[in-house]
């Protein structure tokens, strides 16, 4: 058997080599210039954020011990040795905790309908009209750039302290984010059933009512089903600034060092998340296939 | 012209049973699921003390605190507002930079194709789903319990927070890479790290880093509201002037966020594409 590998003359080969010894090394400077400036950012940002090593370490135990502090009792026992006096406000909680899942709920469904409404406007292939396009596109802009949180803050300023500021902040925020991803959803819509109702004379309402929605309705739901999992997340927290839900209890807890009070808040929240993950992640599936994730 | 044939729907009623007689509890499946969404939210809407003149009032308020907030202007603090959205920035950075460091060794333990057996990758996966399921905001409030107020607590914040979400993430990519590669290191007598540096991590590098930049990205979203609980940033003066009624600095400052995240949306996705090339971010 012959090997048919062709040495190239001694003078083409060092050629060769030049070339690609420089090209490795140009791909070499490349990378060092890029981790170079990303460690200066670093360094920048760690003065920026006054981050303190030795505050870190010499605090570090305390981070240890807090846990080690959230999971002891009054008595001085481990939580899990007695869960009846752990979880002695369960009544409370659970009330708070099904307040939390409804600011969600009805947050998340007025946001999806909100975006439902507006979506067609801001699709490029749907929309009336340019200038509409273009108002409504900033408009999910803001509304998704603008932390729910801050919109809170707000709301409970004007509607007052409760969950009715918390449900209008997430309706907006979600209202943004849905916005978006159901106007790109119908941007990937099949255009052709569109073509045949207008060929028919119907009006642009009729063309989105029996053209594009029957296409996109299964990602529609399978986006907002995505966006009640993030919303519950988010209304846990919608209590620090007194927008009703679990997150009230949680920051009294934490800020007058109620500690196994904080541990069994955070776990009924870490379940509670879990549950609606794997019940969302249910429904999707049953919905449209196993694939449904989108 | 001839009219077209007369239809014989009885007949054709007759061939597709599926589409004229569908069974009752199909046809009314979809009113029934809307007609329950519709009564959970009502039943919200009364049990969260929604009234419509609660609403109407606060709507009003809302329009005044509107007018309040034109034209937006800084006041004499525009100084001390650049510092914090420096602080904000460097918040993200710094946690984002940290968390991906630590969840990239840990990621590894939670891809099937690494540790295949499934009792190790159990607990890791949980682990990271119970620090997901934590919002940021309340990991800030436990930091601040053990370094006390300030960005540091912000960082710390961050990056446990995100630690979880990269976790996550990196472990699909790297379930999603090819073993191939890790099977030829194999063959050539390559033992278990030669594999994952040689075989996995070139393949995964890209769409890990593509990941980080975007959310370095989303955590500047994020750090704008961690000062709210004290974390440090530009959150922090939003909170402030918040509970101050000064609408005007307030909506300065929202200008602010939204200039800042512009900006790093545009920066990122150029880096991105220069990173991972054209392709879509997995």
């Amino acid at each position: 058997m012959t090997i048919a590998v062709s040495i190239l003359p001694d003078q083409q080969l060092a050629a060769l080599n030049a070339a690609y010894a420089k090209a490795v090394a140009r791909k070499r400077l490349r990378l060092l210039a890029g981790v170079a400036l990303f460690v200066a950012a670093l360094l920048v940002a760690s003065i920026g954020a006054e981050v303190n090593l030795r505050t870190f370490f010499t605090y570090f135990g305390n981070f240890v011990s807090y846990f080690d502090r959230i999971l002891t009792l009054d008595s001085g026992q481990r939580v899990w040795s007695d869960v009846g006096e752990w979880f002695w406000g369960w009544h409370k909680w659970l009330k708070l905790l099904g307040e939390t899942l409804l600011i969600s709920y009805v947050g998340t469904l007025t946001g999806a309908v909100l975006a439902f409404l507006l979506n067609f406007f801001a699709a490029e292939n749907t929309s009336p009209a340019p200038w509409l396009r273009f108002t409504v596109r900033r408009l999910l802009e803001f509304a998704r750039t603008v932390p729910g949180i801050v919109f809170a803050l707000i709301f409970v300023i004007a509607f007052g302290l409760g969950p009715m500021a918390g449900v209008l902040a997430i309706a907006i925020h979600s209202t943004g984010a849905l916005g978006k991803l159901f106007s790109e959803i119908v941007e990937n819509a099949d255009m052709k059933p569109v073509e045949g109702i207008r060929s028919t004379g119907a009006s642009w309402l009729s063309c989105m009512r029996f053209a594009v929605v029957p296409q996109v309705t299964a990602g529609y739901a399978s986006y907002a089903l995505l966006r009640f999992e993030i919303n519950v997340r988010e209304a846990s927290v919608m209590g620090f600034v007194g927008a009703g839900g679990i997150g009230q209890e949680l920051i009294v807890a934490i800020r007058k060092f109620y500690y196994s009070d904080v541990s069994a808040i955070l776990v009924t929240i870490i379940v509670t998340v879990f549950l609606i993950d794997i019940a969302t992640g249910w429904i999707r599936g049953r919905l449209f296939g196993k694939e449904g994730r989108a | 012209m001839t009219r077209p044939p007369e239809v014989d729907t009885a007949e054709i009623r007759a061939r597709y049973p599926d589409v004229f007689n569908r069974p009752a509890s199909a046809r009314l499946a979809t009113p029934a699921m809307l007609l329950a969404a519709l009564a959970i939210f009502l039943f919200g809407l009364v049990d969260l003390d929604f009234s419509p003149s609660r609403f109407i009032s606060g709507l009003s308020q809302l329009g005044w605190i509107s007018m309040m907030m034109i034209p937006p202007d800084p006041g004499s603090s525009l100084p001390l507002y650049l510092k914090a959205l420096g602080e904000t920035l460097s918040i993200a950075l710094l946690g984002t930079t940290l968390a991906a460091l630590f969840a990239l060794p840990v990621s590894l333990l939670a891809a099937r194709n690494v540790v295949p057996s499934s009792i190790l990758r159990f607990p890791v996966r949980r682990f990271l789903d119970s620090i997901r399921g934590v919002d940021t905001l309340i990991w800030a409030l436990v930091w601040i319990n053990v370094v006390g107020l300030g960005p540091f607590a912000g960082v710390l914040a961050i990056a446990v927070s995100d630690f979880g979400g990269f976790g996550k993430l990196f472990s699909e990519a790297i379930e999603g890479a090819d073993q191939k590669q890790v099977e030829g290191i194999r063959a050539s007598g390559g033992s278990a790290l030669h594999e994952i540096r040689f075989g996995l991590l070139p393949q995964v590098l890209p769409v890990i880093a593509g990941q980080v930049l975007y959310f370095i990205e989303s955590n500047t979203r994020s750090a704008t509201i961690i000062g709210i609980v004290g974390a440090g940033g530009i959150g922090l003066q939003l909170a402030e002037q918040i509970r101050v009624l000064e609408w005007q600095k307030v909506s300065f400052l929202i200008l602010m966020i939204l200039v800042a995240v512009a900006a790093i949306d545009f920066i990122s996705g150029k880096l991105r594409f220069a990173i991972i090339g054209m392709r879509a971010v997995a």
